[in-house]
């Protein structure tokens, strides 16, 4: 079992060290076949530490070796498992192995093949670190693992200008979230003076108030950083640059979760700040509407995912802030599938139409590739909230809990979130894959359903999202939530219950009808009356280029950041050249002119008795400079002679003065 | 019982031996292999020592000894690697670049 | 049986010492050598330093030597010089009768000392590795570490040294 638990991270990390090391002295066959597999029997382990945890029920520790031990700071290379990291594992391996199997079909044929399947695995073995971890140093270096993947990923096609820096952004941007949880560990070792999840937990109600609202905000600012909420999430949609796989996988279902699962993981130093909680929530809020705004008008096919991607983060921090963790975890695993499933089909689209990505050009292709139209649509239906798929009730539970507990406005926020949601993911769909063709007539000759290794991951991927929400049905009371009980309860907290069962189901209806609202909405204008969605437009052009143009925050960011710290620069750059430089001349002119005197002075006085000396020098030298002869025996030799008179001295001292005969 | 004066007889003939390697060869390499020689004796020295003294630092600095020959050794051999590709020699009498 | 050990043992040493330096063929050198490395680590074992005998056989005659040989064959020499020169036996004659007369003091005097802590039968009780290894890892420990550090120097000295010049460098040194 023990074994079972560090064999996990182990099979990516050996595929790793192969392909990375030796990956270009074999076949690409090889090559993909030992990236999926080892991700394919981290999976089969990971199924192996689930049902043995569902079968003992307890949380227990694993520790590989210990790492670090000095001072006050002991800390191992541990990993814990309890129903949390379970579901992550499973979350993690499963979707990642099925991207995997997806990934040697998208990328086939694609320069560095290898490398690729190399970025992934290593990103597989940093997710795991990150869940699995038991202290928040191996959590750290999961989380800058898989922050360094992303952005290789990302600047995958490097000789491309705009994916470079997309991932230079992508990875400065993530640094600021990064200063943020450091920040936290730091103050969690002065407090606790440990790392250890159990031990900082067990302690953590010695906290006051105010260090736990310091502790929970700055690992807010990391998890920001990383799941892409306001005011950071600038960088997830540039992040599309890279491969679709890797979109999927990292821009979607895992590593923008992370932020997700450190707030759940951490929700004991939540707990004790309310200030922290509620801001997590109003983040989260405000992020779910703001981004689905902006989908609502984007072109980009995967940027209008990315959008998505960022919205639903939102629910799930609006989730973790109102206490609903369970909802926020299990949001985040349906999630997980649907939007992997929707980013994956997109490839499928994307790799039918040999790159093009804008939907704009697209249309009609419901006939032409009929298999990645069932799949797509199957994942817009989930994440739309269309009952009875997994997104539907994910959702739900997190806006019923909202209403539930009086928070009505973030309720607004989300059931507005979640009818937007609905409308672009419904346009998207309609201008993808209905309407008349507007292919470029040159790609329209070529489009071509995808290869069966890339439909069949989907497939699964599908399924799961039909029936992955069923796992927390009925709400509050599912089998996802008695599983995930014992992690997720506050310590002390008594058991709170959810509104009656008619409120229940009145947020049910409530939450289906905003959907189908949203979907009527899209189909009446992107279906029926094709033309009345431009006339929208026209009619709000101010709106309509705000939103395009994302309200312009990559502008002002640029505007009252990026410019000013630049601008900094320069005047510094300036004081450096006038003032600074100014001074050093200054002063050198003066010293100029000090030693003009001091010269004469040195020239005939100090000059004219130096030289008497060296010139006795010189003279006596002259017979003694042979001694230099180059010969490295003869220096050797005369250190040697040296040597012997030293110690037959030494000897003939001893012997002399403390004859007294030998030892023994 | 054999005297610990037994040990450093032995050690000092062979440093002396070691010594006059070091004087007389002109290749560097046998320098070299002299310079292990002394060596040697030294380490003898100091774990004759230790074992009569009931110390182990002695034989603590031996194995510093050994450690250091070992990069004395890699080291050495390079620069007579640099040195051969050169001047293609490794006679020592023929390096005497640091004349006056 | 011991007398007898020890005096194979320092015999041999010191033949295969003098004939290390004395063989005209470096790779003969090399060998004879080794036949010091070997018997010297025979006096370790005497001396009840069985761990630095197996050190001694692995690092010096494992190791060390190998990278002569290696570089003596890399280098191929054929030295056939003259080394004798009568100038150097004056010197060979003169080294050698001071080391006498040195060694004769050395055996007079006397060596006393204060003992150690680590006595005979302690170190036969918990075997010589046992005792270097706690002594080692304990109150050496700062002076390990920087011959570990030293020796990463010397590898990467050695390499930068033996690097083989590319035609980048060959044409910054033309210049």
């Amino acid at each position: 079992m023990d074994l079972l638990v560090l064999l996990i991270p182990t099979f990516p990390l050996v595929a790793v060290l192969l392909n990375g090391l030796l990956g270009s002295r074999y076949s690409h066959d090889l090559a993909h076949r030992l990236a999926w597999g080892s991700v394919g029997l981290s999976f089969l382990c990971s199924i192996g530490v689930f049902t043995e945890t569902i079968r003992t029920g307890v949380a227990r520790e694993v520790v590989a070796y210990q790492w670090i031990f000095g001072g006050d700071l002991t800390v191992n290379l541990a990993f814990l498992i309890d129903p949390l990291t379970c579901i992550m594992l499973l979350v993690v391996t499963g979707v990642g192995f099925l991207i995997h199997l997806y990934s040697v079909g998208y990328m086939h044929g694609e320069e560095g093949f290898t490398r690729f399947f190399t970025y992934m695995n290593l990103f597989m073995v940093s997710m795991l670190l990150l869940v699995m971890g038991n202290n928040y140093l191996v959590l750290f270096i999961g989380w800058e693992g898989v922050g360094l993947c992303s952005y290789l990923l990302i600047g995958y096609y490097f000789d491309k200008v705009s994916a470079a820096k997309a991932a230079t952004k992508a990875f400065v941007v993530n640094r600021i979230g990064d200063a943020g949880f450091l920040l936290a560990i730091f103050l969690v070792f002065v407090n606790f003076k440990t790392l250890d999840y159990t031990q900082v937990f067990a302690q953590a109600s010695q906290l006051s108030t105010g260090m736990a609202t310091a502790i929970a905000l700055c690992l807010l600012v990391g998890a920001v950083g990383k799941s892409a909420q306001i005011p950071l999430y600038t960088w997830l949609p540039d992040a599309m640059e890279g491969p679709t796989p890797v979109s999927a996988l990292i821009h979607a279902a895992t590593m923008v979760t992370a932020g997700v699962y450190m707030i759940v993981r951490n929700h004991v130093i939540y707990d004790m700040a309310p200030v922290a909680l509620s801001t997590v929530a109003w983040v989260g809020g405000l992020t779910a509407l703001f981004a689905a705004t902006i989908g609502l008008v984007q072109t980009d096919i995967k940027r209008v995912l990315a959008y998505s991607t960022v919205s639903q983060l939102g629910y799930m921090f609006l989730a973790c802030g109102i206490g609903a963790y369970t909802a926020a975890v299990f949001h985040l695993m349906t999630h997980a599938f649907f939007k992997a499933l929707l980013f994956l089909s997109a490839g499928s689209v994307i790799h039918a139409l040999s790159g093009e990505q804008n939907i704009m050009k697209m249309g009609g292709l419901k006939a032409k590739i009929p298999w990645t139209h069932a799949l797509f649509l199957v994942g817009t239906l989930a994440i739309a909230g269309i009952f009875p798929l997994a997104g539907f009730w994910s959702k739900d539970e997190i806006m019923a809990h909202a209403f539930v507990h009086g928070q009505y406005a973030l309720y607004a926020m989300a059931a507005i979130g979640a009818f937007l949601t609905a409308f672009y993911m419904f346009r998207l769909t309609y201008l993808t894959f209905y309407g008349t063709s507007r292919l470029d007539p040159h790609t329209a000759e070529h489009v071509h359903e995808s290869p069966p290794i890339m439909i069949w991951p989907l497939a699964v991927l599908a399924v799961l999202s039909v029936l992955g929400g069923f796992l927390g049905v009925p709400p509050e009371a599912g089998w996802f939530h008695h599983f995930l009980h014992p992690v997720v309860t506050a310590v002390g907290a008594g058991e709170e219950h959810g509104g009656g069962v008619g409120l229940v189901m009145t947020l049910m209806v409530v939450a289906t009808a905003i959907a189908l609202l949203g979907w009527g909405l899209a189909h009446y204008l992107y279906s029926i009356r094709t033309e009345a969605a431009d006339n929208v437009a026209a009619k709000a052009p101010g709106v309509y280029t705000t939103l395009l143009n994302k309200y312009y925050v990559d502008e002002c960011y640029d505007a009252l950041i990026v410019e000013p710290v630049k601008r900094l620069g320069l005047v510094w750059d300036w004081f450096d050249r006038t003032v600074i430089d100014g001074v050093v001349v200054g002063v050198g002119r003066m010293t100029q002119s000090g030693s003009a005197l001091s010269t004469r002075i040195e020239k005939y006085v100090i000059y004219g008795a130096l030289n008497v000396v060296g010139y006795a020098n010189h003279l006596a030298a002259r017979s003694w400079r042979r001694l230099q002869t180059g010969q490295v025996h003869q220096y050797a030799a005369i250190i040697v002679a040296g040597l012997f008179i030293l110690v037959h001295l030494i000897l003939a001292w001893w012997t002399g003065t403390s004859g007294t005969g030998m030892a023994r | 019982m054999i005297p610990l004066s037994a040990y450093v007889a032995v050690s000092a003939v062979l440093f002396a031996t070691g010594l006059i390697g070091v004087l007389i060869r002109r290749n560097f390499i046998i320098v070299l292999m002299s310079v292990e020689i002394m060596l040697n004796a030294a380490n003898i020295n100091l774990v004759a020592f230790s074992h009569y003294l009931e110390s182990m630092a002695g034989q603590i600095v031996a194995l510093f000894v050994i450690a250091i020959a070992a990069g004395e050794a890699a080291v050495g051999l390079a620069i007579i690697i640099v040195v051969f590709r050169g001047r293609l020699s490794t006679n020592v009498d023929e390096l005497n670049l640091l004349k006056w | 049986m011991v007398l007898f050990f020890f005096v194979y043992f320092s015999l041999v040493s010191i033949v295969a010492g003098v004939l290390t330096i004395a063989f005209r063929n470096p790779v003969h050198c090399g060998l004879a050598l080794l036949t010091l490395l070997l018997h010297v680590a025979g006096l370790f074992v005497l001396l009840n330093a069985e761990f630095l005998f197996a050190v001694q056989i692995i690092v010096y005659a494992g190791a060390i030597l190998v990278l002569y040989l290696f570089v003596l064959m890399l280098l191929n020499l054929k030295t056939d010089q003259r080394y004798l020169h009568t100038r150097h036996a004056i010197i060979l004659f003169a080294t050698a009768g001071i080391c006498g007369e040195l060694l004769l003091l050395l055996l007079q005097s006397p060596f006393n000392g204060a003992k150690g802590d680590a006595p005979v039968i302690a170190v036969l009780k918990d075997g010589d590795s046992f005792v270097v290894g706690i002594k080692m890892f304990s109150d050496y420990l700062l002076p390990f570490e920087i011959v570990g550090v030293f020796l990463l120097g010397a590898i990467i000295g050695a390499i930068v040294l033996a690097k083989t010049p590319t035609a980048v460098d060959v044409e910054t040194e033309r210049e």
